[in-house]
Formats: structure tokens, sequence, C-alpha cells
């Protein structure tokens, strides 16, 4: 009997939550209109990033060198201007927060960012980003309209005051742009393969179909023929 | 050449094998699109296990180390993220393929006599299949592979009075944890497979014993020439191998454009929330499985608890799979093929289809009453499809079945 | 429709053009899968150059650091071993560094950049063991006056001199390999990166 409740009780919470969901989804996400091929765009996201985010985030599953590979950054350029929390360009990207002292200042450790364009998508992290507002009742007096009672500061309020709004705009985009890059690096290079790929099979098929074609002649005409 | 072939084949079979299998092996020379679907299923079969070989080499099936091991695979190791592309789109276009292929044999009868044992064998790849990527998707260890897994295990708990043992023995533990990880790994790299490839081999040899149907539902083996070949066949070898090679580079046209430029495809091949390491403290707010098996799992959700047990939603889930078993001997009707069966025959297969699709679609739902509605009406519907085959199939007028295939 | 002569020339033209083509496309596949097994770029991360201060290194001391999960020896010769070294040549099997053991900058008779500092894979060429460091002259187990020191394998018995070259009629068959570093600073060793200069 236990047993059932548990089972029923399990799918019950499921199937709740998808209510609880589907009333809570309303927020309406601006389109972050990213485009990964654009490498400037890119390395600002990553500067960007590494100033304003790393302090609190890692993206673990992220090289430095990688990163600058990827993106044509300067592996001595790297190290100097973006590396604030490793020594060798081969270490993945870790915050500079301890983690006890990230539950004392925020209650909650900051999350790794390293796949969070594919799990949310690019456009929650852009509207995200830019949804931040005044609220004297949040330990850090700002709350967030896409994420309510974010734990987090606003951590671009800076950017904000000194920028014009597309300035800010373009920010925000550049580093969703770089984190949809951190979620998938061969984002960069799959597309341009695949259509090689394609290139190649399609020759393939040209010559398997007249293949084909010349042996139905057999089926085709009536009389087939056993192999000489 | 000759004197190596004379010295094999004294010791082992290999110019008879190639003769009776291709060479000399006479097929209907009336097959159709739906008839690629057979080789390219050996085809994925092929891709799943040479991409499964090299990413077992590198995942670590560990509860711990999982997820950032399948990472470390799309990131760290050199073309690792197509292997793995290739491995988790192969899982969905196996199934793209097998139901294509099962629907041929509902378009044309190929499971009726003499081909039931071939239908049976078939039926018993398809649970396998879906056994075998059901425990692939708990590997990744994300979100999804982690509730999906816990909400079908929890399935099993529903039986009475032994429902708790057979839980905690799935498990090994008392919640989806590590052992799970652990045995799944096991089942879906090595046991399963194998499985899997016993019934191939099965399939296959069922079937060149009886030979192949074809979309006229006419025995070739019926009319035959004075050298007792099939006058309608054709030999596989080359004129199928060639059409086959051909169905193969089409099938990998496509395939490979998902892989490159679609490999999620939108979240139908690789689940968003599957992107976050599982947390046993949080259920993502929508849970689904993967599409090839939500019209089941619509079933299931379709049937309510009844007297405080999710039971029979259970059974009613595990009697829509096994019910296909039955279909040799509930389709009553004298032809074989669509081509020549009476009009409730097409017009019940239509709507079966329809049903069958609904019922995916909803599976992938989230729960509302309308939904709920609409998922218990074609529950009835698919479940009436088989009830009502032995009358719907006897009645209407059919055309009468040629003699020889048609031309084409 | 007639019957038509089956044009054997085109069929075989295009079952072979097929076939080439088909099987430069398994050539293709074959790429990412046996790529998967080189270094990955975790191993690469954790095989990074590895510096070592050599500040406190002194006269006859060795120490061992790890480089690409392979131990290399660093150590401090003397006056003494350095002008031992050329005297040893008759006994040698390959005393003036014909085979490829060293990169350009370490064909020297002392095999080092820096003569008195010594950098050297710990790993017999024979079958892999890590020699012993055996720097005492005269050990009576090594052959008593001859041995000048050097490096004993426990495994199978070969010997080396202090510049890791290996002594004739030992079963190991070359010198001991040098690996490429360089002076960052005067005692600053790195480890698996070449000097710019050469």
């Amino acid at each position: 009997m236990k047993t059932f409740l548990t089972t029923f009780s399990t799918i019950a919470a499921i199937l709740i939550s998808f209510n609880v969901n589907a009333a809570g989804a309303g927020v309406h996400l601006e389109s972050a209109n990213t485009d990964i091929t654009d490498e400037a765009s890119l390395q600002r996201g990553a500067k960007s990033f590494m100033n304003n985010c790393s302090g609190c985030h890692s993206i673990e599953l992220m090289r430095y060198n990688r990163i600058a590979k990827d993106l044509n950054i300067d592996d001595a350029d790297m190290a100097k201007n973006l590396m604030f929390n490793a020594e060798k360009t081969g270490s993945t990207i870790f915050s500079s927060m301890p983690e006890k002292g990230a539950k004392e200042w925020f209650g909650t450790t900051p999350p790794d960012l390293s796949l969070t364009a594919r799990a949310r998508g690019t456009d929650w992290i852009y509207t995200y980003l830019k949804g931040f507002y005044a609220d004297d009742t949040r330990p850090y007096g700002v709350n967030n309209h896409v994420l309510v009672n974010a734990s987090m500061p606003d951590a671009l309020w800076q950017s904000k005051q000194d920028k014009t709004v597309q300035e800010f705009n373009r920010e925000v985009r550049d580093i969703t742009n770089f984190l949809d890059y951190v979620a998938e690096p061969v984002k960069l290079i799959r597309y341009e393969i695949g259509a090689k790929v394609l290139g190649f099979l399609f020759i393939l098929f040209i010559l398997s179909y007249l293949l084909k074609k010349e042996y139905w002649k057999d089926v085709k005409y009536g009389k087939w023929r056993a192999k000489d | 050449m000759d004197n190596n072939k004379n010295w094999i084949d004294q010791r082992f079979p290999l110019t008879k094998v190639w003769n009776e299998h291709l060479a000399e092996y006479y097929t209907p020379r009336n097959f159709n699109f739906w008839y690629f679907f057979g080789s390219l299923a050996i085809l994925v079969l092929v891709i799943q296990i040479l991409t499964g070989i090299f990413l077992t080499m590198h995942f670590k099936p560990e509860a711990a180390l999982a997820f950032a091991s399948v990472e470390y695979i799309m990131r760290d190791v050199d073309w690792g993220w197509l292997i793995r592309y290739i491995h988790s789109t192969g899982a969905s276009a196996f199934f793209v393929v097998i139901y294509l292929h099962m629907y041929r044999g509902l378009l044309y009868g190929s499971y009726k006599a003499p081909r039931e044992l071939i239908w049976i064998l078939g039926m018993v790849l398809y649970i396998a299949l879906m056994a075998e990527a059901f425990m692939g998707y708990v590997l990744p260890w994300g979100q999804m592979s982690y509730w999906g897994a816990k909400v079908i295990i929890n399935l099993f708990g529903s039986f009475p009075i032994v429902g708790e043992i057979i839980l905690e023995f799935i498990l090994g533990d008392y919640a989806v944890g590590d052992p799970v990880l652990n045995r799944f790994f096991s089942l879906h790299v090595i046991a399963l497979p194998l499985i899997l490839v016993i019934l191939v081999f099965l399939h296959i040899v069922a079937l060149h014993t009886v030979g192949s149907n074809n979309p006229d539902g006419v025995e070739i083996k019926k009319n035959k020439d004075a050298n007792g070949i099939p006058k309608d066949g054709i030999p596989f070898h080359p004129y199928y191998s060639v059409k086959d090679i051909m169905g193969v580079v089409v099938f990998l046209m496509i395939f490979t454009s998902i892989v490159f430029f679609a490999p999620a495809l939108g979240g139908y091949f690789l689940e968003a929330p599957n992107f976050v390491e599982a947390n046993p403290l949080k259920t993502p707010d929508h849970i689904a499985p993967l599409w090839y098996l939500t019209p089941f799992y619509s079933v299931l959700r379709a049937i309510p608890p009844m007297f405080g047990s999710q039971l029979p939603g259970v059974l009613a889930m595990f009697a829509a799979l096994l019910i296909l078993i039955a279909l040799p001997w509930l389709d009553r009707s004298k032809v074989k093929s669509i081509r020549y069966r009476s009009w409730p025959y097409k017009v019940a297969l239509s709507i079966f289809v329809i049903t069958f699709i609904v019922l995916g679609w909803l599976g992938m739902q989230a729960v509302t009453p309308l939904y709920s509605l609409m998922a218990q009406i074609f529950t009835a519907l698919y479940f009436a499809f088989f009830i009502l085959m032995p009358w719907f199939t006897s009645i209407g007028e059919t055309k009468p079945v040629p003699e020889r295939t048609t031309e084409h | 429709m007639s019957e038509q002569e089956i044009d054997l020339k085109k069929r075989r033209f295009l079952t072979g053009a097929t076939s080439v083509v088909g099987a430069v496309g398994v050539g293709f596949v074959l790429v990412p899968f046996l790529s998967s097994w080189m270094p990955s770029a975790r191993a690469k991360a954790a095989g990074a150059p590895v510096d070592v201060d050599v500040t406190k290194l002194e006269e006859g001391q060795l120490v061992r650091v790890l480089w690409r999960k392979k131990p290399i020896w660093i150590f401090k010769r003397d006056k003494a071993v350095l002008a031992n070294l050329p005297t040893l040549d008759a006994e040698l099997v390959d005393p003036n560094n014909t085979a490829d053991q060293q990169p350009a900058y370490a064909k020297n008779s002392h095999r080092s950049i820096n003569p008195e500092i010594a950098v050297i894979v710990g790993i017999c060429t024979h079958l892999g063991c890590s020699p012993t460091y055996r720097p005492e002259v005269g050990a009576v187990d090594l052959g008593g006056d001859a041995w000048k020191g050097g490096f004993y394998c426990p495994c199978h018995g070969s010997k080396f001199d202090l510049a890791g070259r290996v002594y004739a009629g030992v079963p190991a068959p070359t010198n001991l390999v040098i690996p490429p570093y360089h002076f960052v600073t005067d005692s600053l060793i790195r480890i698996g990166i070449d000097p710019k200069a050469s």
C-alpha cells in the first residue's frame, strides 16, 4: 500500500508540476538575436564575462586555451587580460569565489554557466540579464522579472549606468552570445563540416543512383541476368 | 582465387551462404519505397554499436562523474562531439526507421501467415529496443535521465504485494542512484545489444525461410519457372543491394543533416533540461520521455488511478505494447495488401495511424483536462483497432488479388 | 520493350566509381573514430609544461618531477663529475649522441643546456623501468673502481653515466631521453618547451 502511495504521489507531484509550470511560464522573453559566427561579439562577450561574471560563476567545462584558439585570442593576451583565476592556459574556468563564502553571501552557490544556454536558451539569458529592477525588499535591492527573487545582484548595473541603452544591449547580447558558444563550442565548426559531408554524400548519391538505374535495366526490360 | 574459395568452402559454407542469402535469394521485383527500412534498420544498428563502442571508452558510469564525462566527450575528446551526436541522433533515427518498417507490415499484411514468426520476432526486437533506448537515455545523468528513470522505474512499484520488493530489486537502493546507473550501463552496453543482434539474426533467418512479402501480397514462390526460380523474383544481389545502397546514401543525407545542423532537433532528440546535471532535490518543470516512447506514456497517463493504485494505467501501457504481438491472429482478412483490402480496413488503419501520432504528441504535453480527455479517447481508439480487427477485416468487399505481381 | 544489350563497360565503371567514392567515405569516417584515441584536451592540459626552480638545488642532489606522467630527473653535477664524463667514452655505446635521443641543444658532451644542471627523462630505454640514482664513485656492487657514478636500472641491470649515456654490454640499446626544456630565468627551468632562440 505504501508503495502505491509513493508511486501515485510521485506521479501526481509531477503532473501537478506541469500545471504549476503552465501557470508560471508566462514571462515574455525577448529575442537575444545572437550570432555565433560574429567573432568580434564573442571576443567582447568573453572579456565582459571574465570581468563581470567569472568572479562568482564558473564555466568549468571550458578551458582558457580552447577559448583562445576558437575565438582567435592570442594565448599571451588571454593569460594577461582574461585569466583571473588560473595560471595555466589549459585549465578549466573556475570562479574566484570560495564555495563557503558564496553560501554566506548569496545563500546559494552561484551556478556553473557552462551549459546554461542549452538548458535555458539564449533568449532567457538575454532577458534575465536585462530584467533587473529596484526592489528594496531584496537583500541586494534588486529583483528580476524573469527569475523572481533571484539571489544574484545586478552585476551589470555599472554598465547600465555608464552606457547608452544601445551599448548596454549590445554588451548583454555579447555575453549571451559568448555563453551560447560556451555551451556548445563545436557549434562554431559543425555547420561547415556538415555542408562538406552533405556535398560528398550528394556525389555518392548520384553515383549510386546511376548504378542502381543501370542494373535495374535488366529488371525493367523483363530480363535479369546473373553475375558473369 | 578459386583455390582459396574451394579451401574455405570445404571448411565453411561461404559460397552456399552467399548464394542462399544474396546472389540466389529471390526477392519480389516490385518492392517500393517502404521496403528500404529493413536494411536501414540494420545500418542504424551498426552505427549505434560502432559509436557506442567508442563512447564507452570515455564515459564514466558513476553518478558523480557521468554527466561531466559526457561533456568531456563533447569538448575535450577529439571529434567526441560527432561520435556522441551520431549516437544520440541514431537512437531517434532507429525508431523512425522501425516505425516506418512496422507501418510497412501493416500496409501490406506482412505479418500474416506464413510470416507470423517474423512479426513476433520483430515485436520482441521492438520491445528490446525500447528498453535499450530508455536505459541509454539514463546514462548522461541529466535531469531528464534521472527523473525519467525515476518515473518509469516507479511503475514497477505499482504491482500489488511484490511492488516494493521489485522496486528495491531494480534500484539496488532506495532511490535512483549509482547502482541503477551502473546496471543500466551494463545492460545498455552489453546485454541488450547482444540480444538485439541475436534477434535481428533470427528475424532474417525466419524471413529468408519463407521469403519476402511484397506490395501486392502475392506469394512469388507459387509461380516458378522450369529452373525453380520464382518468375516474379529477382536475385537480391545485385539488384536490391544496389538499390539499398542508394537508399542508405539518401538516409545518410537526412541523418547527417540532423547530426550537423540540428542535433537536438528542437528538443525532440536531445531535451534541454538534460543539459542540467541530475538533482534528486529538484524535479524539472516539465518532464516527458523522448518522442518514441510517448504514445505508450500517454496510454499510461490516460488511465486514472483506481482503488488507490496506478496499476491499471501500468497494465494498460504494457497491454498496448503486447497486443501488437497478437496482430497475425486478429487479422481475418483473406488478402494481405492494402491494395486489395476492403474499405473498412483502410479506414481503420488511417484512424490508427492518426491515433498513434496524437497519442505520441499528447505524451509530450503537460496534462490539462482537455488533453486528459483526448488521451482517454485516443487510448480507447488505439485498443479498438485491435479489438475490432477480427470484425472489420472480415467485412466489406476485397478486390481480387492478381496471380502475379503488378509491374512497376 | 525489346531486349537491350547490357553495357558491361558502363556497369564496371559505375561499380568501380561507387566503390572508390564509398571507400573514400569510409576513410573519412575513420578519422573521427581514430582521432578520439589521441590525447584529449584534458590529457594535454595535464601534460602542460612543468616549472622547476633550481635555486636551492645542491651539487649531487637530484629532484624528480612528473611531466606528462613521466619522471623527469633534475640534478646538479660538480666539476669532478663533468671532468669524468669524457673519460668514460670508450665504455659507452653512443658517447657522441648520434642517436636521436635529445634535442639539438643537448647534443653535447654533458647533454644539457647548462653543463651543471642535467635534465633527463628517468625511463630506461630498455623496457621502461625507472633507474635508480647511484652517484657514489666506486660502488662495490656496480663494478667498484670502474663506476664513476650514474644510474642503474633494477629491472634488467642497465647502466648509464651521469649524462644519461648508456654503457656497452647492457640490455638498454640507447642513451636516456632528454626532454625539451629551457631556462626561463637562470634558476627556473620550464620542462616541455624548447628554448625560443634555437
